[in-house]
């Protein structure tokens, strides 16, 4: 893990109208981290991922992401980074094959790329016969992992993962975060935002959002010291105490 | 280059494999031009007309017979006298009344002249127009056809009278035509997308798992609108007699309950949607595509029904709307009473009940 | 006044939800449903509160047969589906006393089983609730549920998306409506909420995996657990994973949760074949199995 930052934020924030949803985050995220940005759902995480990953307009501060800046750079940014939302990853009414074909496109792959990559991705995940099924019938874990799959498929350097892990099985969930250690290994970058706070303890370092505001961010082991507890559950349990 | 064109190719995807959308490019269009194709006519055809002939004589017989022999008109009924004129029009199955002078033939060779009134019944105004000038042309052509080659021996003027709008105002077709669709439209688009959002949101399943029946949901639903409709049909009928000044000869309350009736009549139909698709975005389009047309076209507020193909003709009495036009311009312009309206009012009221028992039949107590 | 379950099964357009389930919860009993989505339980949920009839099988709530005798269970359940099913444009308060008033009672005749609940968001009672934080519906949904004193209470997933201070708030109500001789049948995916129950059914892809107290499942685990660490996790999993002897490999936080197929294993033996991977900072303890570990190796059969 080189000690380069990919990710650089300097006072980010967002405001709509009167309610501050991002507040002047600062933080760093080094090649190949996994990092965790953690925070109930409304204390402002996804405001701040799409901010990083340039479809939003922040209305303060700084960030650099992949040495692009957030303002003015937001195209650069897109093309090199990966982007997996558990609302939404790929067309339920296009097959496993024909999802590839086109985010392949929409990355800007030659045919000849897009073609040897959906071999790979295919024989690399066991699909088989199942790339020529429609992605809407397939169980849940799969989709999640074709998804990650494909944010990764113009081998990006950093990728941002929006809870990634909802209501699968536990077992999935463990391959899917074997997959992300894999790229994390191989140099890629991973921005994870997730709610469940057993998953932060996968990551190199995590930050907690309360509010739109940073409370904590240190490795998950540190936090724990700090706050005297077992796991990462109640870490998250006392800060909420903390801020009453 | 590449890039758009593999987004395109995936939105062809899209509209290919989505059923809907497929109905809407191809099954729609096709189905709205056979509609308007056969519906929307400014030509009249087999009208059902009366004829007054106070002289049963040679000539009159003969432009009787060519009237009756043409396409565009029907001879439904031989009056016997000039009071049962009135009669014949509120009754309202017969559009238009031939009246005959007395010793026409007599006339036309004493005199060089002979009298004929046309009397239509002008709350449809641009039918009656039609009615009027196809007779008058009819009588032009017997009349020429006597003549013919002789110098123009008689003539036989027609003398035009329009019932019930002598001024051929097309407000008074218009005005009862637009409260109707109004009233079916927006009472049966708010009870449609009732049920179907409470599926949607999911609070159909706490609805479910309680004491309530379904009768007791089915007719709360349909409640609250009624009181806002009402205030609704007061709006147009009120803009109608001050803007449009439009006259109401018959009796106020009479439309105003009759209007509260074809009210409950569109809720229901509104709810009886609602019981039977999935969407608030189908409830939508189905009250408004699947009701508006055929309410617009079938219902004789533009384009008269008779002129229509048989098929249309049939499809037009299940549409509420239909009945309803027919007792707005009644009480409105005829201002006829409950007297020559009972069957109207009693089928909207079988309506009514039907739609009410099959959306409590429909009204599904599971889930699937 | 418990729930019977009976062999029942459903299937959808080929696709079997649940599969011939059989389990029994005792009057009084804070029974949990612990499985992941897709599991069947929501499924089971609507066929038990009578939204759905299944396929096969039998089952009764509170004495009552959900096919036979289904409005009678209507009149006497709680129930709080998995959308919390609030009317969002309504307020707190005429939230609940439209639940009230449709079951025929009042806010003030039942207030104080709900008192412990909705006193918490009682100052909000004006606020609508499509304004409230995931917290508070939770909250309200659970008054509505409760409102009209039922026998048997169903929470289809009630913490799911919901903050974790939330989430423990909520167990520790539903610990105390206990008291008050309610039957409560809870689902959920967190297996950490699991081991607040009296007794849990685990369930996968429709069917039930082990029932019984969450403390009788985790002594029920087949095989000795242990910890492992290394500084690469990465590395670790792939060299365990290689490692001949290995029964499961699975990553629980900063370590590795890791069971072997022998009977009795040398560890130091493990802990030399992962350093000859060059993994550094080496450690290997033994470790007390979860509901977790448990779930995972009924489920991988």
């Amino acid at each position: 893990m080189k000690e380069e930052n990919v990710i650089i934020s300097k006072g980010l924030t967002k405001r709509f109208g009167g309610f501050t949803a991002v507040d002047a985050i600062t933080f760093e995220v080094k090649k190949g981290e996994i990092f965790g940005f953690l925070g109930a759902n409304g204390a402002g995480k996804t405001t701040a991922m799409k901010m990083l990953i340039g479809i939003s307009n922040p209305t303060g501060g700084e960030a650099m992401v992949a040495g692009f800046d957030v303002h003015t750079q937001q195209d650069a940014i897109k093309k090199n980074i990966g982007y997996m939302s558990q609302k939404f990853a790929l067309y339920d009414d296009l097959t496993v094959a024909e999802n590839i074909t086109f985010y392949g496109g929409i990355y800007g792959l030659s045919r000849k790329q897009i073609r040897e990559k959906r071999t790979k991705l295919i024989e690399t995940l066991g699909l088989g016969e199942i790339a020529h099924q429609l992605v809407g019938s397939l169980p849940l874990g799969w989709k999640q992992k074709l998804a990650f799959s494909v944010a990764m498929l113009h081998d990006p350097q950093i990728v941002f993962l929006d809870e990634p892990t909802g209501g699968v099985d536990p077992i999935t969930r463990r391959q899917f975060w074997e997959m992300i250690y894999k790229a994390a290994d191989e140099g890629t970058t991973i921005f994870v935002t997730t709610h469940y706070m057993d998953e932060a303890e996968y990551c190199h370092r995590v930050s907690i959002m309360v509010a739109g505001k940073i409370e904590a961010l240190d490795t998950p082991k540190k936090l724990k010291e700090q706050f005297e507890v077992s796991s990462m559950n109640d870490v998250f349990l006392r800060l909420a105490r903390n801020i009453e | 280059m590449k890039r758009f064109l593999g987004f395109v190719r995936k939105e062809f995807y899209h509209i290919f494999r989505d059923k809907r959308s497929l109905f809407i490019l191809f099954g729609m269009p096709v189905a709205q031009i056979l509609l308007f194709g056969f519906a929307i006519t400014n030509e009249i055809n087999n009208v059902d007309i009366a004829v007054l002939n106070q002289s049963k004589d040679v000539n009159t017989q003969e432009i009787t017979q060519k009237i009756d022999a043409s396409k565009y008109f029907t001879i439904k009924r031989f009056l016997t006298s000039e009071k049962e004129i009135e009669e014949a029009f509120k009754k309202g199955d017969i559009k238009a009344v031939i009246n005959f002078e007395k010793d026409f033939s007599e006339h036309l060779i004493k005199e060089g002249q002979g009298s004929i009134q046309i009397l239509t019944d002008a709350t449809d105004p641009n039918t009656a127009s039609a009615i009027t000038n196809y007779i008058s042309s009819i009588i032009q052509s017997y009349q020429q056809q006597q003549n013919q080659g002789v110098q123009m021996d008689y003539q036989i003027h027609p003398e035009v009278r329009m019932v019930y709008n002598p001024e051929l105002k097309s407000v008074f077709m218009f005005v009862p035509g637009v409260m109707t669709i109004i009233l079916m439209l927006v009472s049966a688009m708010m009870t449609s997308i009732s049920i179907t959002r409470e599926k949607e949101l999911g609070t159909m399943e706490i609805l479910l798992v309680s004491p309530l029946s379904s009768f007791q949901v089915i007719v709360g639903k349909v409640v609250p609108y009624i009181f806002l409709s009402m205030i609704n049909a007061a709006i147009i009928i009120f803009l109608g007699i001050t803007v449009f000044k439009m006259p109401i000869a018959g009796n106020l309350i009479l439309l105003g309950l009759e209007s509260v009736l074809f009210i409950i009549t569109s809720l229901a139909l509104g709810i009886l949607i609602s019981t039977m698709v999935k969407t608030q975005q189908t409830a939508m389009m189905i009250s408004l595509m699947g009701l508006m047309l055929p309410v617009i076209l079938l219902s004789g507020f533009i384009f008269p029904i008779s002129s229509m193909p048989a098929p249309l003709q049939v499809i037009s009495n299940i549409v509420p709307a239909k009945w309803f036009i027919t007792i707005a311009k009644g009480i409105m312009l005829k201002g006829v009473g409950l007297g020559y309206l009972w069957k109207e009012t009693l089928i909207l009221i079988g309506m009514t009940v039907f739609f009410i028992a099959l959306s409590i039949k429909k009204y599904k107590i599971r889930l699937e | 006044m418990g729930i019977l379950v009976e062999n029942i099964s459903k299937s959808y357009k080929n696709v079997a939800a649940v599969k011939d389930i059989s389990f029994e919860v005792k009057p009084g009993e804070l029974y949990g449903l612990i499985g992941p989505d897709g599991a069947g339980k929501t499924t089971l949920f609507r066929i038990l509160t009578t939204l759905l009839v299944a396929d096969k099988g039998q089952a009764k709530v509170a004495g009552y047969d959900v096919v036979q005798d289904y409005k009678n269970i209507r009149h006497s359940v709680g129930y709080m589906p998995g959308r919390f099913s609030l009317y969002q444009d309504l307020t707190i308060e005429e939230n609940l006393n439209f639940f009230a008033t449709i079951f025929g009672t009042s806010i003030e005749e039942n207030y104080d089983l709900i008192k412990d609940v909705y006193e918490q968001i009682e100052p909000f009672k004006n606020r609508r609730a499509g304004k409230l934080s995931g917290g508070m519906k939770q909250k309200l949904a659970l008054s509505c549920a409760l409102i009209h004193k039922p026998k048997v209470l169903f929470l289809d997933e009630p913490t799911t998306g919901v903050d974790p201070v939330s989430r423990k708030e909520f167990w520790e109500m539903l610990k105390r409506l206990q008291q008050k001789d309610i039957t409560i049948l809870v689902s959920t995916p967190y297996m950490d909420e699991a081991a607040l129950c009296d007794r849990i059914a685990l369930i996968q892809e429709g069917k039930i995996l082990e029932i019984d107290s969450p403390e009788a499942i985790v002594k029920k685990f087949p095989k000795k657990i242990y910890d492992i660490y290394a500084s690469n996790m990465y590395g670790l999993l792939t060299a365990l994973k290689d490692f001949e002897h290995a029964h499961s490999v699975f990553p629980f936080g900063e370590f590795v949760h890791y069971t072997d197929k022998r009977e009795g294993f040398d560890s130091n033996e493990l802990k030399i074949y992962l350093e000859n991977k060059n993994l550094q900072d080496v450690s290997i303890s033994l470790t007390e199995p979860d509901i977790e570990d448990v779930f995972m190796e009924l489920s991988r059969k």
